[in-house]
């Protein structure tokens, strides 16, 4: 990616970039500087520049504080045979996956069913979308007593024996609650586009189509989905991004445990802070941002592949 | 983007039967048939959003003797509203709230206006290669979540000494700056350059433009970017928990990670709390509930 922006002198011959415009042959106004500039020079100070000095260090030794040396590579290498962090990886990643199928589909299913023809549409709504609202470290702390006591006392009574220990203290399936609480909290927001995406589609298609003899099933296969593809795709890339940076829910939900089974990367990557290997977590945050670049890179491949804008 | 805009065209006459486009009836040509199957399904769905709340609200208003037995599913009995007062007293939650609310207040105001100006800028001199960078420098942005800056950021705010609040309202602002310039860049882009080019002629300076005739068309977007820029600000846990050093200046959400030890013996105390910070977020959708949908149709997305 390009950072640099061209110099200003660039407007003094703009007659060269579109001759046709006509404004394009008048002065550039200072107040369009003005208006510009604040924006640029602040996300370069607090975030461009950050990013370099952080990418600078990902090959020194520095801990943090104190002195360092260049060492190359070293800790990029050190990282593909650290099975903390690679267990991180293989969790968020996974957890990613399962909970962008989640809720997707549990929210193209819900967009569809509010936009039909129902009693209380606007209320069923509302309440539908209500837990986008709430933070999620403490709806996590909420779930946390639900699952840690209120399912297994459940479970006790009516007598299942799968329910009845709390899934977070069981290491292969604490990941579980991670992906139902997340799911919990990221279906209102997408359920939201889905619902943008419905209202776009004309009423007289699915009209023709129930004349032609198309039911239900046939209508949501025919038109509703593919109509919707490009609504999927966004949701995909939202969601996707989103999970893979997961922090607030699973501290509140499982603190990384049990041992490290939701030990996720935004979470071993701050554990450079504390641990005195700033340096090694940065080369682990850099690695972290290029995969999150290819990811969108690729996706946005089949954004234009699609022919849909963002 | 494609000419095409998703804005849903109501025609005057279905105006008159459906005032509200969300309230708008699906295919069914049939005005009055119902699908209550569907509803009654939703209603039995709505349960799994619905059942955690209840629980919230019932642990908030029981005494401790009842929060710390059984399923915590039972209705308070007695009931008891102290919990409130010793949750807000223990976590300090006036003082929290406060710095929640400035954290909030500064990353929106700040982002309607900076996002705003610079996509109006932009939008004005898209012909000037400087405007054109700058606007995919700026979006850039959205390729790099906070996690992979955090070290760097976290050190940077100290040395700069903003490892307060502050910090943490300039951060917001500026992780949102990326994806609202690109929805207001969007949506000014749907702005007839007709309306832009009379108001000049009319003798309108650039200023007089923004405020007399852009930033009134953009009252809408600017709600939508409003309420989404405050939940994500209001709500946010990750930075200020690692940004602020000060316990004492911590926010909300932060606050109630802070009191967790406290917490573990008194559910229905911790419950109180949590109650009171989710309640803010909640009241002000419940007000603003509206304007969630109406800027995701105005153009932001489109397919």
């Amino acid at each position: 990616m390009s950072v640099t922006a061209p110099p200003a002198a660039v407007s003094a011959t703009p007659a060269d970039d579109a001759p046709s415009s006509p404004r394009a042959r008048a002065r550039l106004e200072p107040v369009y500087l003005a208006m510009l500039l604040p924006a640029v020079v602040l996300f370069t100070i607090f975030i461009t520049f950050p990013a370099v000095v952080g990418m600078f260090y990902s090959f020194t030794n520095y801990a943090g504080y104190g002195t360092w040396d260049f060492i190359g590579l070293v800790n990029y290498r050190a990282i593909f045979s650290d099975p903390r962090i690679l267990g991180a990886y293989t969790f968020t990643i996974g957890f990613s996956l399962v909970t962008v199928l989640l809720v997707n589909a549990i929210a193209l299913a819900l967009a569809i069913a509010l936009n039909a023809k129902i009693k209380l549409k606007a209320g069923l709504r509302s309440v539908f979308f209500l837990p986008m609202v709430i933070s999620g470290i403490v709806i996590a702390y909420v779930f946390s007593y639900l699952f840690n006591t209120t399912i297994p006392l459940l479970a006790q009574s009516i007598g299942i024996e799968a329910l009845s220990t709390s899934i977070l203290a069981n290491e292969s399936l604490a990941w579980l609650g991670v992906v139902l609480v997340t799911t919990w909290q990221a279906v209102p927001g997408a359920m939201i586009i889905y619902l943008a995406g419905l209202l776009a589609i004309p009423d007289d298609i699915y009209e023709a189509a129930s004349v032609d003899g198309a039911g239900a099933w046939r209508q949501f296969r025919s038109i509703t989905l593919p109509l919707m593809a490009g609504y999927v795709v966004i949701n995909t890339i939202l969601g996707f991004k989103g999970f893979l940076n997961a922090y607030d829910i699973i501290v509140g939900l499982t603190n990384g445990g049990p041992g490290t089974s939701t030990f996720s990367i935004a979470m071993t990557i701050f554990t450079g802070f504390t641990s005195g290997d700033y340096a090694y977590q940065m080369a682990n945050a850099v690695l972290f941002f290029i995969i999150t670049v290819v990811l969108s890179l690729v996706q946005l491949q089949v954004i234009k592949r699609r022919g849909v804008t963002l | 983007m494609t000419a095409q805009t998703s804005t849903p065209q109501i025609p005057p006459v279905a105006r008159d039967t459906a005032k509200k486009w969300w309230r708008r009836g699906g295919n069914d040509l049939d005005d009055t048939k119902y699908n209550w199957t569907l509803t009654i399904v939703l209603i039995v769905l709505s349960l799994a959003v619905l059942v955690p709340l209840y629980f919230t609200v019932t642990m908030a208003l029981k005494t401790s003797a009842q929060a710390g037995t059984g399923t915590g599913l039972a209705l308070p009995s007695p009931l008891t509203l102290s919990n409130f007062a010793e949750a807000w007293e223990l976590t300090n939650f006036g003082r929290a709230a406060l710095i929640s609310a400035a954290i909030s207040a500064v990353t929106v105001g700040g982002l309607i206006l900076l996002a705003s100006m610079a996509a109006f800028a932009i939008a004005q001199n898209w012909d000037r290669k400087l405007f054109r960078y700058s606007y995919f420098y700026l979006l850039a942005a959205m390729f790099i979540p906070f996690p992979v800056i955090a070290l760097p950021q976290i050190k940077f705010m100290s040395i700069v000494g903003l490892s307060n609040p502050v910090g943490v309202a300039i951060l917001h602002l500026l992780f949102g700056l990326s994806f609202n310039i690109l929805l207001y860049s969007a949506f000014l882009r749907s702005v007839p350059t007709e309306l832009m080019e009379s108001a000049q002629i009319d003798g309108a300076r650039t200023m007089q433009l923004f405020w007399r005739v852009v930033f009134p068309l953009l009252a809408p977007m600017n709600a939508t970017v409003a309420i989404f820029a405050f939940l994500q600000s209001w709500n946010d846990f990750m930075m200020p928990s690692l940004i602020i050093a000060n316990p004492q200046w911590q926010t909300i959400p932060v606050v109630q990670a802070l009191f967790q030890s406290q917490f573990s013996a008194n559910y229905n105390i911790s419950f109180a709390s949590y109650l009171m910070a989710m309640a803010p977020t909640v009241v002000a959708y419940l007000f603003a509930q509206r304007w969630v949908m109406s800027g995701v149709t105005q153009g932001a997305i489109k397919g």
